[in-house]
């Protein structure tokens, strides 16, 4: 077997550590289940659908559990990790995708009911190396601090330039509130989308 | 969230047929049904997809104003007919929900969005909604939230959509379809008080479905202004909310329209305010008046006593914006 020198990501780390972690509970909880002599209970049956996800311009074949969310999907199945779960209930904006160009939450979106719609994600939006306005002007305003929320605002932004709600800051704002930053980044936010829609 | 099976149907009476069996569920814009699964207050054993019925068109003449239930909340609110004959409907979705919610949501799917009650949306809590006869908490509990008007010993949950608000205000109406049946429904005859059972919502009966929502056209629907206080500026629900049409001829009003959101355990007409509105000169002193008759018949628990003079006081913002 050759031998591999792998990049330690933060990704990685991080998912070690998270399985590290589960393998200790589950370890527990058997020593648990052996005192009171039940067996843990056997996990939910679910038929898999397979699908075809049109996601960045590639065609995108899947086999999905039918309770699996547009969001699980791309970060779990397709790897797109860009696209985050803050609430995963609707109320955050940062699994924020674009469903035939709308501005869309994909916790809320089965993924099985997105077929037939181009999905475009947060890796999406650049044109290769070009940035999109809205991602440069990002960057040039440093409209973030942990970054978790940004591929969100980002999409979000960039639907909202299209549907011309950028007629003064409060309206951006107003257009943005289904966007969340827990830094409170927000002056910058819209600060970046008020140059980007210049530059546009 | 409980495993089921995804139908897709490509027409109506597809989706109407297949919701004949037990424990079947439409499925619309999703936005609030996927909160429900996630959290296990509702477990089908079958989604019927709507996406694919083609129930989505915006028409509006000089009668009325037709809305498909599958038209987008975002497409209705932008349409340039519904800003011009109904602006309120298009104020009450745009002060809903988030722009991507509102992307998603449906016409059908917002009417029948169900309570922001706290101990309904928690499986740790008894709810008489979610399993009937296991109990009340929020009525001594935490009910800063809860509704005024409407409530029974039994369930004080508020319902939640603006846009339910102004069809109430307008007389609008609701088509459904069933397998077998199809019928008009008043929305004021649509939703149920929750008495005993507050599990049943509304006139709705199993497999059953909102097809569209018709809204007559009149003064009173061009000039209609809502106003919803909330706790925060936007994304959030009503703390209290009302909708307002008025038709003044002469400095007289010829007709009123109002309903409350926030306050009510459905969407809550105001019968005597329009009554004391009705034939009066518009001045301030009318509208004062007509507006201290918007609690008639209120009820405070502990921490919501405070909504009985928002309403007051919101209600005679609400004619003023709609006098000026």
């Amino acid at each position: 077997m050759p031998s591999v020198t792998r990049r330690v990501t933060r990704r990685g780390l991080l998912g070690a550590t998270v399985s590290g972690l589960a393998m200790g509970s589950v370890a527990a909880r058997s020593d648990d289940t052996a005192q009171v002599g039940l067996p843990p209970p056997p996990p939910a049956a679910a038929t898999a659908t397979d699908i075809v996800l049109q996601i960045n311009g590639n065609h995108v074949p899947l086999s999905v559990d039918p309770r699996t969310s547009l969001l699980d999907a791309l970060r779990e199945q397709v790897g797109l990790t860009g696209t985050k779960k803050g609430c995963d209930r609707g109320s955050c904006g940062a699994c924020t995708v674009h469903l035939d160009g709308r501005r869309v939450l994909s916790c809320l979106t089965l993924a099985a009911r997105a077929q037939g719609k181009v999905i475009t994600t947060i890796e999406g939006l650049a044109i290769g190396d070009a940035l999109h306005p809205v991602q440069a002007a990002f960057l040039h305003h440093d409209g973030y601090q942990c970054g978790y929320c940004t591929p969100g605002q980002i999409m979000s932004a960039a639907a909202l330039i299209k549907e011309g709600h950028t007629r003064s800051d409060a309206e951006i704002r107003e257009w943005m509130s289904g966007n969340i930053c827990r830094c409170g980044a927000y002056p910058n936010i819209v600060a970046a989308i008020r140059d980007a829609v210049q530059e546009g | 969230m409980q495993t089921f099976h995804l139908s897709q149907p490509a027409s109506l009476d597809a989706a109407l047929a297949a919701a004949r069996e037990h424990g079947v569920k439409f499925i619309a814009g999703g936005t609030d049904l996927m909160q429900l699964l996630k959290d296990n207050i509702e477990s089908p054993t079958e989604l019927i997809d709507l996406e694919h019925v083609d129930l989505s068109s915006i028409q509006a003449d000089a009668q009325e104003l037709r809305l498909g239930a599958m038209a987008r909340m975002s497409d209705v609110a932008a349409h340039p007919d519904v800003r011009a004959g109904w602006p309120i409907i298009a104020q009450t979705l745009e002060a809903s929900a988030s722009p991507q919610v509102r992307n998603m949501g449906t016409i059908g799917g917002n009417l029948l969005q169900r309570t922001r009650c706290g101990y309904f949306r928690d499986t740790g809590f008894a709810c008489n909604k979610r399993e009937p006869g296991s109990g009340c908490p929020a009525i001594s509990g935490e009910n800063r939230l809860m509704a005024i008007l409407g409530g029974s010993d039994h369930c004080i949950a508020t319902h939640a959509s603006d846009l339910a608000v102004a069809l109430t205000a307008l007389d609008a109406t609701l088509e459904l379809r069933g397998a077998d049946s199809e019928r008009r429904v008043p929305i004021v005859d649509f939703y149920r008080l929750p008495g005993n059972t507050p599990h049943i919502e509304t006139v709705l009966r199993p497999g059953d479905l909102i097809t569209a929502v018709t809204v007559p056209a009149s003064n009173l629907a061009r000039n209609s202004h809502y106003l919803k206080l909330r706790d925060r500026a936007s994304f959030e629900f009503a703390l209290v909310s009302i909708a307002v049409g008025l038709d003044v001829q002469d400095g007289i009003v010829q007709g009123a329209r109002l309903a409350a959101g926030g306050v009510g355990t459905r969407p809550w007409r105001l019968p005597d305010v329009e009554a004391a509105l009705r034939g009066k000169p518009q001045d301030d002193a009318v509208l004062r008046d007509a507006s201290s008759l918007a609690t008639v018949g209120a009820h405070a628990a502990r921490q919501n006593g405070f909504k009985q003079t928002l309403l007051q006081r919101a209600t005679l913002r609400a004619l003023q914006m709609a006098s000026a």
